[in-house]
């Protein structure tokens, strides 16, 4: 079944194409990276996605039905839920209370000790179990990337986007943060995510979407992609080709 | 409710006991004092509600007052006065929302700005109705006393912090610190930021027209220069970040000792109180940005680490 699909997606900014004119659908329990040299257009597409950005033109619709164009609220409640390629986090709140933002306005609503429960059930999750109630400043930066994936997935959502959700980690945090990701694919969630970290595409992805300069250039599985010329083009060169 | 709950539930319940009865006891002094206490402590504690999560400075506390005491300075005569405050909140409330619907998508300085033009606005829209109809001001005669505002004051403040309590408790004060914190993760996380901003800036607009409606009958002669006096704002902003906004007892914790000073100075050195204000803010943008509250707190966190290491 078909979750998410964009059709001539497009986003211009003054005379700047930044995405131009891309298409492609994700299954459900399907895991797609979203790749491509930097300033490809990956973010930008997130964030048609998510509602941060309205599309110049084109249709990105949910479960069939069309949600460019609305409002980033709007979009979360009806089930679509990020984290941010720089992490935002609530620098006020304790951990836990981070983790239940996501919980009470979104797609799926709890409040009270329902939300106080999920909470502490997606600290576990993710890894962070016992420290619900530290404040922000006291973690570690992988710790905050926990928390943003457990606030985004508080709302129980149809889709998770992951914007470069593993970058800036060293080796053996990157370890742990692939096995997470791993772990909800396991779980059967729907994700997309932007990523850099050729290991991680490779072992986590069953389709990928490769942009460059705006548009989309391949799509299939991590393996077909990988070795597509023009692909290898886009990210070295033609004399590498 | 937990403890700690009804413990402060109680120690609010004592203080506003013992406010309510100062007609019963206090001097003309404190009496007078106690008006404009109470007033302070509505005004800025309302002005709190909404300023205090979401950081958005409003200068609009003058517009929203002023047309309370316009509310009671037309209406006096022909309604009760209980429906006047009644009238007065609703106008604050659509004023509010009217105001909040087209700036509130700003952010920062255009708000504030935004604001502080409103009162102004409002002044000069009245003014020239006036000069139209070739009036000046109006008598606001009535038999109510002062310890009868006084008393409605004090109700009124127990209104705001009931009021105050229960969006802390709620899923909308709780959209609202999102919303302070970062806009953008509020917006994602499914929040509509605009409608939560919009509804508690109604709340703290109807709550300072009701304000300006009580305390019309003690001005007697109102006029819009009186009325929609800007120093009312800046007071109000700076007696709530004195006390601190992060806390719903904060304000009134800033406006007791601003108001005495205030009233000192304006009868010793009347044209030195525009320095003092100055003076006020630079001292708190400086050495208490947390405003009293920040402090006491600061202080506690330090005495429980002492207890701690010893």
């Amino acid at each position: 079944m078909t979750v998410l699909s964009l059709r001539g997606a497009t986003k211009r900014f003054g005379g700047l194409v930044a995405v131009n004119n891309v298409d492609f659908d994700v299954q459900e329990n399907q895991v797609v990276g979203l790749i491509g040299p930097n300033g490809s257009g990956k973010s930008t597409t997130l964030n048609l996605i998510s509602g941060a950005l309205k599309p110049t033109s084109g249709t990105i619709s949910l479960h069939g039905s069309a949600i460019s164009g609305l409002r980033p609220e709007k979009i979360t409640r009806k089930g679509i839920s990020r984290t941010f390629q720089l992490v935002r986090l609530l620098p006020s709140m304790s951990v836990e209370e981070n983790v239940i933002a996501g919980a009470v306005f979104g797609h799926r609503r709890r409040w009270g000790h329902e939300a106080h429960a999920e909470a502490q059930r997606l600290l576990d999750r993710v890894g962070l179990g016992g420290k619900g109630q530290l404040q922000i400043g006291q973690l570690t930066y992988i710790d905050t990337k926990r928390i943003e994936l457990a606030r985004a997935l508080a709302s129980d959502p149809k889709l998770l986007l992951l914007d470069e959700w593993l970058a800036g980690l060293n080796p053996t945090e990157l370890r742990t943060g692939i096995e997470l990701i791993h772990s909800l694919r396991d779980e059967g969630r729907t994700i997309i995510l932007v990523e850099h970290v050729m290991d991680a595409i490779r072992s986590l992805c069953d389709a990928c979407v490769v942009m460059s300069s705006g548009s989309k250039i391949a799509e299939g599985t991590p393996a077909q992609v990988l070795s597509d010329p023009e692909v290898i083009r886009a990210y070295l060169g033609d004399d590498d080709a | 409710m937990t403890s700690l709950e009804i413990r402060n539930l109680a120690l609010a319940a004592i203080a506003l006991a013992v406010a309510a009865c100062l007609p019963l006891y206090g001097s003309d002094y404190l009496k007078s004092m106690g008006i404009t206490v109470a007033m302070f402590t509505v005004l800025a504690t309302s002005w709190a509600l909404f300023s205090g999560p979401t950081h958005y400075i409003s200068l609009a506390t003058a517009a929203f007052f002023g047309v309370g005491t316009y509310t009671t300075g037309l209406g006096f005569e022909t309604l009760p006065f209980w429906s006047l405050i009644a009238i007065a909140g609703v106008l604050g409330a659509v004023l509010a929302a009217l105001v909040g619907l087209a700036t509130l998508r700003l952010s920062g300085v255009y708000f504030v700005i935004f604001t502080l033009g409103l009162a102004e606005l409002v002044r000069q829209v009245i003014t020239w109705t006036q000069n139209m109809s070739g009036q000046k001001g109006l008598y606001v005669l009535t038999d109510l006393t002062e310890d009868q505002l006084y008393l409605m004051l004090v109700g009124l403040a127990a209104l705001v912090y009931l009021t105050g309590w229960l969006i802390g408790r709620s899923r909308l004060g709780f959209a609202l610190r999102i919303i302070g914190d970062d806009e953008t993760v509020a917006a994602h996380s499914g929040i509509n930021t605009a409608t939560a901003k919009v509804l508690l800036f109604m709340v703290s607009g109807s709550v300072a027209a009701m304000t300006g409606a009580i305390l019309a009958p003690r001005y007697v002669y109102i006029e819009p220069a009186l009325a929609f006096a800007p120093i009312l704002s800046f007071q109000v902003v700076i007696m709530a970040l004195l006390g601190g906004v992060h806390r719903l007892w904060g304000p009134i914790v800033g406006v007791i000792p601003f108001t005495l000073i205030w009233e000192t100075i304006s009868v010793s050195f009347p044209s030195q109180v525009t320095l003092f204000l100055g003076i006020a803010f630079l001292v708190i943008v400086y050495f208490i940005p947390n405003g009293f509250v920040g402090l006491i707190e600061k202080a506690r966190d330090w005495a429980r680490k002492r207890e701690g290491f010893a």
